[in-house]
């Protein structure tokens, strides 16, 4: 692909498998499947433990997307859709699951998943996705007490991220990087608005900035945006940031910067956190349905 | 005495020279480049040589517009007074239409509601400047999408009667439904349509915020898109006018207002 038509907005899709388990000797199998505006993503467990995923682009046809990434997270199992008994769909496109049990919103899901992730002292959970934004409050259980979602407009989110990325023709897995990349923090571009930021950005590449520094008033002014919103929702920690933006350091770090307060490490691929608890919530809708419990 | 107004927008400069407050002598605009001052400079050049004019016969120049600080004391323009648009632009539309109640101006990057007063004065004022969604912005990132001329947006609009509604309010999202839109087989002119429908319902929301009041008159850029008039007239449910040249306002507003600090 030539270096002009390179989309460097495009994110690398992948899958994986947890090595040492096998599925043979667990005794319930349950999937949770996030089809997000952006990314859509699948996971596998094994007696309430996490044993694959993948996360790839939602298409045009949910459904098909949602039959997709459910194969590709089962690839290389021997397991198929149909041998997973309970699955729950969450996300934007939730109602495109055609193998799907249930459907839960993926405000319960990311606190859910959040508490499997990161353990019971999660008191706010950041999901920052690819069309919008979710500042959510939960208790020790990882019940949703309170949430604030963004999801009108781009700015704050992967989407911002991606034009970005394609105006300053960095690829997306490297922007946090390099907007790290400078001293001090310049004044942010627009927080209102990514299309009025992409031109305020460009005007400042123009000036010549170097685009570490441009990267660095983008990254700033998304942070600053989504500051507001967890600002008006209320911060407690212990405080986690899920979804795809949370993989930007540039973002992550800026977060733990200006509110003071660092948020959890990962231990986990955080873009799975929604999947994850839809995936626990199948567990939980299965045993019961069983009369497991 | 000849004055002029300047309004140095996010997308074009605009020049109005104006003879004795009455006689207006030339109208000329320019795209903004990457330098305001130099692009604000050629405009303003081009309008006093169509007239012959030296800098020094015009008795004084106001600025307006969100670059009006760029030529404010500075040569060779150098404006002796800047104004915000809402001021300009409530001069200038009531100098056109002495009626005028409810002022409704649409530029590039901005969007402004104002509410009349008595004599031409401001009594309440409504802007968006953080949302490209409410401006002019808008329908050039549609047109884009859409991969027709901006100038055809309005004429394509025109010719449809489906009303189809646009979930996005966001210039973003807009631009990824207009894709899918395009994918969905429905037509440049529904879209089109639908595009200009969702612009006025956005400009309808924020002027409500002030009240809207007969008569009503429409100017900045996008005034010119006939595609926005029958939108925004049903949105308001009132007839809507609009000044010849629309885009003039606002300088027409700034060379009237730089007749009185002159004469100050």
């Amino acid at each position: 692909m030539s270096e002009k038509s390179r989309e460097f907005w495009r994110w690398r899709e992948y899958r994986y498998t947890m090595p040492d388990m096998d599925w043979h000797d667990k005794k319930v199998v349950t999937a949770g499947v996030d089809i997000g505006s952006v990314g859509s993503k699948a996971v596998v467990m094994l007696d309430g433990e996490l044993y694959s995923y993948a996360a790839m682009r939602t298409g045009g046809e949910s459904e098909e997307t949602a039959i997709k990434v459910m194969n590709w997270a089962l690839e290389g199992t021997e397991l198929k859709t149909e041998n997973v008994p309970y699955v729950v769909g969450t996300g934007y496109g939730r109602v495109n699951v055609p193998f799907a049990k249930r459907t839960i919103t993926e405000i319960a899901c990311h606190a859910r998943g959040a508490h499997y992730i990161y353990g019971p002292t999660v008191r706010t959970v950041l999901d920052i996705g690819g069309q919008d934004c979710k500042a959510i409050r939960c208790d020790e259980k990882g019940k949703v007490m309170s949430f604030l979602m963004n999801d009108k407009c781009a700015a704050g989110t992967g989407r911002g991220l991606e034009v970005f990325a394609d105006l300053i023709r960095i690829p997306i897995e490297e922007l946090g990087k390099t907007s790290l990349n400078v001293e001090g923090e310049p004044h942010p571009v627009s927080n209102t608005c990514v299309i009025f930021a992409k031109a305020e950005s460009l005007a400042l590449l123009r000036q010549g900035w170097p685009k570490e520094k441009v990267a660095a008033a983008y990254h700033l002014a998304m942070v600053n945006r989504i500051i507001d919103l967890l600002t008006k929702v209320g911060i407690e920690r212990d405080f986690v940031v899920t979804g795809g933006v949370a993989k930007n350091t540039g973002i992550v770090s800026r977060l733990e910067r200006n509110l003071g307060i660092k948020p959890l490490e990962p231990k986990l691929d955080p873009i799975i956190a929604g999947a994850m608890g839809a995936a626990l919530f199948a567990k939980a809708l299965y045993e019961k349905e069983m009369g497991l419990r | 005495m000849i004055t002029a107004g300047v309004d140095v927008g996010a997308k074009y400069v605009k020049t109005v020279l104006l003879e004795d407050a009455k006689n207006i002598l030339v109208k000329a605009n320019g795209i903004v480049e990457f330098d305001v001052l130099k692009s604000a400079t050629e405009v303003f050049e081009k309008a006093l040589d169509s007239n012959g004019l030296k800098r020094d016969q015009i008795a004084q120049v106001v600025a307006t517009g969100m670059g009006r600080k760029t030529i404010h004391m500075k040569p060779p323009i150098n404006a002796g007074e800047i104004v915000p648009e809402v001021i300009a632009d409530a001069k200038g539309a009531y100098h056109l239409i002495p009626t005028v109640k409810t002022v409704i101006d649409v530029g590039a990057e901005e969007g402004r509601g104002i509410k009349m007063g008595e004599n031409g004065k401001v009594r309440d004022f409504v802007i968006n400047e953080r949302c490209a969604a409410g401006a002019g912005t808008f329908i050039e990132t549609m047109a884009r999408a859409l991969e027709v001329g901006v100038e055809d947006m309005g004429p394509l609009a025109l010719k449809s009667t489906n009303a189809i509604p646009m979930n996005a309010q966001c210039c973003v999202f807009a631009e990824s439904e207009v894709v899918t839109l395009i994918h969905s087989k429905t037509s440049k002119e529904d879209i089109s349509k639908a595009i200009h429908d969702a612009m006025a319902g956005r400009i309808a929301s924020m002027v409500l915020r002030v009240g809207v009041e007969k008569d009503v008159a429409l100017i900045g850029g996008v005034a010119q898109n006939p595609g926005f008039l029958p939108p925004l007239k049903k949105e308001l449910n009132t007839e809507i006018l609009v000044p010849k040249h629309p885009q003039y306002v606002g300088a027409l507003g700034a060379a009237l207002l730089a007749l009185k600090t002159e004469a100050k």
